[in-house]
């Protein structure tokens, strides 16, 4: 432990958004012993560091709840200590690393390796999602209690990668983990419809000759789950939802009651179909992009919060999975670093959501889907001190392909996006400062 | 500034009847003592074939070779990295060897398009998984111009057709449309002729946003029949039918199979066309193919012509010329 | 003049023969081919796209005023022969109809309109090389304006016409230009 950890910092003239108090507007925050001190005006406190954060929104810290570190397994695409780093940079202070790892975390053993790596690089708190069935292969349920009740205190599962597919195997998951308040996260893809598809089923497959991914292969399986969930009376929640129907499917669902959460990805926020066109593949994704009816009602859906939040699902894969042909690149987009400007872009500057909604569905909220405690409190005296300082003004620039994430495949190369996460603080301390990891 | 020929649609009408014209005029070689000209004397054309094809490549070979261009063969079977070297990496190999241009047919959609971002040469797309077969339309649409624009009918009818596109032609192309990069490139470049183009099909092997394309879809072969030119016929795949495309190959057959009964219910003059190879009794009886409505011998012939006539316009000058439409 | 023409910059020059000075230029020429081919013996005619061919078939029916013989006439297209294709954007192909007896042991007389660096006759003598053999060659142009590049001179001339490489020269015919004249203008940089 360094001085650093015990300083105190004072953080001068920023607007907090999502926060408690009654008078919101310019003021000062002050951090010491890993908490919100004060949040006040004219804070003037001997002893402190001080940073200058006039024009800048604080956040409570980022909170995502679908990331993939690849970490056991893919080191050549990402680790634990680069994907954490990523996310610090942009704004994140806790990730839900998911279960796809080789081997897969479908026991207690790889969870808390994947836990006790994250604490150790410390750029962001690394909470592990189980595996909903062993290996992903869809048959026979993972040690799932173990897996609650062990350091790790996995509260999320998901077989995320793949559907489970099978109703019954669903259904057995969705009642088993009643017992700890656990939460099945599914990934939704009838894989018999689906059988290899590479692009949105539409003009563009039509045009391109790839095979088509329907949208009714995601939306069957969500009302079907929705169903099961309220069935059995416990918490689903929809990875990366894509398509209008879903939302149509999961507003109904919240209508009646149901337990069912969802989540959309950034770049589902702001990218089609149509991008495929020159068939790179670093448009390819799972679900895949679709069209522009899709995006502007999946933004309308995270606005009024049938959506309840945005998941990176930050998907890093070594150049040459993706330097190839179409059919043969992996799926995936990584999106970490990006995503608070993305948000931004498709929904604060289109008037869809202000900074306290981008509070609620990029903290609050997945923060209490994941079960976590200490993240996604709003900044007040006697919050834990992870947030996030923003610069929404920052002038617009072309992402660059390289950053933290060992991997370079995100879709925004060369796309101009507004602001910056200026710095991030994880329990008090700073990951990340002036844009640049501590 | 067109570089490569990828999809059908990059080319205009005007570009479209360049290329005819241009293969009309170079169709007479066949019948010279000396069938070659020196026009690309020293420009290297690479085969680039993923997939087993020796006829398309044996008429780009020949195209090239009439030409007086050098032509290297480079074949590898299945996708490039479950088995080897990385197209990417082969790319950069062509590159090196000097390659003006690179015909490539490979099973994956827009391999053709991939290869281009890492050549300098141009890019011909001999077939690229389901997505387009340009060369293959473009002598289809040769033949077609041949027998049915040209004076005198026949396979030498060709005073005339000069300038002709296709127009108020009716093509009715029957089968498996939705795996079928021939069919594809076909309703593109027939229609930028001006043709009226038809497909005859069962529902589940026509692609969902086949409305937007720009032709007709009928699912009833027999009402189709009298109204066409030219009837295009392409080949089914055995496999389709265990992926429940349809219950059965008798079926399919019963259906949408061109027997001789069928052959009689076309117009006089219409002629059949398939760009092989065929599955005789399945898409096409014996009959028919050996029928004198039948162009299938004669695309062959085309096909070396036509792809001269694309090999000509894409390397014999700085660039494919920009044509007045 | 070479096939793929454009319109000369500028203003349309100066005429330096009319339609009837052509008129006279291609009768003399029609006797001298009767006079050095033995009366037109086992003779065909092939003009050289674009305007060759019409002057080609002006000398034939001329010849069959004078001496009622049908002289075998078409035309002979010489681009992929070119020597300069690199240069340049492609180009497109121009007709090459030969008559039904073919080339082989005949004095094929091709014709132009004009006569200048001798490329294009270069590679219409490689073009006819590649159909055939001829007994005997021999060249018809309608216009000599020097400036030879390589050593090639025509048999038959209309007018030897001196001139600068600045200026262009132009020969219009009716069958495609409606008019007959031969032109003189200042240069729009085209050789």
């Amino acid at each position: 432990m360094t001085a650093d950890d015990e300083a105190r910092w004072l953080i001068r003239g920023v607007t907090i958004a999502g926060g408690g108090q009654q008078q919101p507007g310019v003021t000062d925050i002050l951090l010491g012993g890993g908490s919100v001190v004060a949040v006040e005006s004219g804070l003037n406190h001997s002893g402190v560091r001080v940073l200058d954060a006039e024009g800048l929104v604080a956040l409570p810290g980022l909170v995502d709840l679908h990331t993939h570190l690849r970490e056991p397994g893919r080191e050549d695409a990402e680790t634990v200590e680069t994907g954490t780093a990523a996310a610090a940079l942009g704004g994140y202070t806790a990730v839900h690393a998911m279960a796809n790892t080789e081997p897969v975390a479908d026991t207690a053993g790889v969870v808390e390796q994947v836990w006790r790596l994250g604490r150790a690089a410390g750029h962001c708190d690394v909470q592990p999602v189980g595996a909903v069935t062993v290996g992903l292969g869809g048959t026979r349920l993972a040690e799932l209690g173990t897996m609650a009740d062990s350091v790790a205190r996995v509260r999320l599962f998901s077989d995320d990668g793949r559907c489970v597919a099978d109703p019954l195997l669903m259904r057995r998951a969705l009642e088993y983990v009643k017992a700890f308040d656990g939460v099945i996260a599914q990934h939704a893809q009838d894989p018999r419809l689906t059988e290899g598809a590479q692009l949105n089923e539409g003009e563009m497959s039509a045009r391109l000759g790839l095979v088509g991914w329907p949208a009714v292969a995601e939306e069957a399986i969500i009302a079907r789950d929705c169903l099961l969930a309220a069935h059995v009376g416990s918490a689903l929640h929809i990875c990366h939802v894509s398509t209008a129907g879903s939302v149509e499917i999961i507003r109904w669902a919240k209508s009646k009651g149901w337990p069912v959460t969802a989540e959309v990805t950034p770049h589902h926020l702001l990218l089609t179909d149509e991008l495929a066109a020159g068939y790179d593949p670093v448009f390819k994704v799972n679900p895949p992009l679709r069209t522009a009816a899709d995006v502007a009602e999946l933004r309308r859906a995270l606005g009024d919060g049938t959506i309840d939040c945005v998941a990176t699902d930050h998907a890093p894969h070594p150049v040459e999975a993706k330097e190839t042909e179409w059919p043969e690149a992996a799926f995936g987009m990584t999106g970490l670093e990006t995503a608070l400007r993305v948000v931004q872009q498709a929904m604060v500057d289109t008037g869809l959501l202000d900074w306290a909604g981008v509070a609620d569905r990029m903290s609050a909220r997945p923060a209490r889907i994941g079960r976590l405690t200490g993240h996604g409190v709003p900044l007040a005296a006697g919050a834990p001190a992870n947030l996030t300082l923003y610069d929404p003004a920052a002038p617009a620039e072309a992402v660059l392909a390289a950053g933290a994430s060992k991997s370079r495949n995100t879709p925004f190369a060369g796309l101009e996006l507004p602001g910056r996460v200026v710095a991030t603080f994880l329990r008090g301390k700073p990951t990340v400062l002036d844009g640049k990891l501590c | 500034m067109k570089r490569h020929l990828i999809s059908a649609a990059d080319l205009t009408r005007a570009d479209a009847v360049l290329i005819l014209d241009t293969a009309e005029e170079l169709a007479a070689l066949a019948d010279r003592p000396i069938k070659k000209l020196p026009t690309l004397r020293g420009r290297t054309v690479v085969n680039l074939f993923y997939e087993d094809s020796t006829r398309t490549r044996i008429s780009f070979e020949a195209a090239a070779k009439r030409l007086s261009a050098d032509v290297i063969n480079f074949s590898a079977k299945g996708s490039s990295v479950a088995k080897g070297e990385s197209l990417k990496d082969t790319a950069l190999t062509l590159e090196a060897m000097g390659a003006d241009a690179v015909v490539i047919r490979h099973p994956a959609s827009g391999a053709a398009h991939r290869l281009a971002e890492w050549v300098q040469g141009s890019v011909l797309n001999a077939g690229d998984g389901t997505h387009e077969h340009p060369t293959q339309a473009l002598l289809d649409a040769f033949t077609i111009r041949r027998r049915l624009k040209g004076d005198g009918g026949g396979a030498a009818g060709r005073a005339g057709t000069r300038g002709a596109g296709l127009d108020g032609i009716r093509v009715t192309i029957v089968g498996d449309v939705l795996h079928s990069r021939v069919a594809r490139s076909n309703v593109l470049l027939l229609s930028t002729l001006g043709a009226e183009v038809t497909l005859a099909a069962p529902p589940t092997l026509l692609p969902l946003a086949v409305g937007t394309w720009p032709c007709a879809v009928s699912y009833d072969l027999d009402t189709e029949l009298p109204k066409s030119d030219v009837v295009m016929m392409l080949r089914v795949q055995q496999e389709r039918m265990t992926a429940a495309y349809f219950p059965s190959v008798r079926e399919y057959s019963r259906r949408y199979g061109l027997d001789t009964a069928r052959m009689g219910r076309l117009p006089e003059h219409a002629i059949v066309m398939h760009p092989g190879p065929m599955n005789r009794g399945v898409e096409i009886a014996a009959e028919v193919a050996d029928s004198a409505r039948s162009t299938i011998v004669e695309q062959v012939a085309n096909g070396v012509t036509t792809r001269m006539a694309v090999l000509y316009l894409l390397l014999s000058g700085t660039e494919f010329p920009e044509v007045a439409q | 003049m070479c096939a793929a023409s454009s319109p000369v910059a500028g203003r349309d020059g100066l005429a330096v023969l009319d339609a009837e000075e052509i008129r006279r230029a291609l009768t003399r020429i029609a006797h001298e081919i009767l006079e050095r081919t033995h009366g037109g013996d086992e003779v065909i005619l092939l003009g050289i796209p674009t305007r060759g061919v019409p002057l080609a078939h002006r000398l034939a029916a001329l010849i069959g005023e004078f001496e009622g013989l049908e002289v075998p006439c078409g035309s002979l297209d010489i681009t992929m022969h070119r020597d300069d294709l690199r240069l340049h954007p492609a180009r497109a192909l121009g007709r090459t109809d030969l008559p039904a007896d073919g080339v082989d042991g005949k004095t094929v007389v091709l014709v132009d309109d004009v006569l200048y660096s001798g490329r294009t006759v270069r590679a219409a003598l490689d073009a006819l090389n590649d159909l055939g053999r001829p007994r005997a060659v021999q060249l018809a142009v309608l216009v000599d304006r020097g400036h030879r590049e390589l050593p090639i001179r025509a048999d038959y001339v209309g007018k030897n016409l001196p001139t600068s490489q600045r200026e262009v020269v132009r020969v219009l015919l009716t069958e495609v230009d409606a008019q007959d004249a031969v032109m003189i203008g200042d240069s729009g940089g085209q050789s």
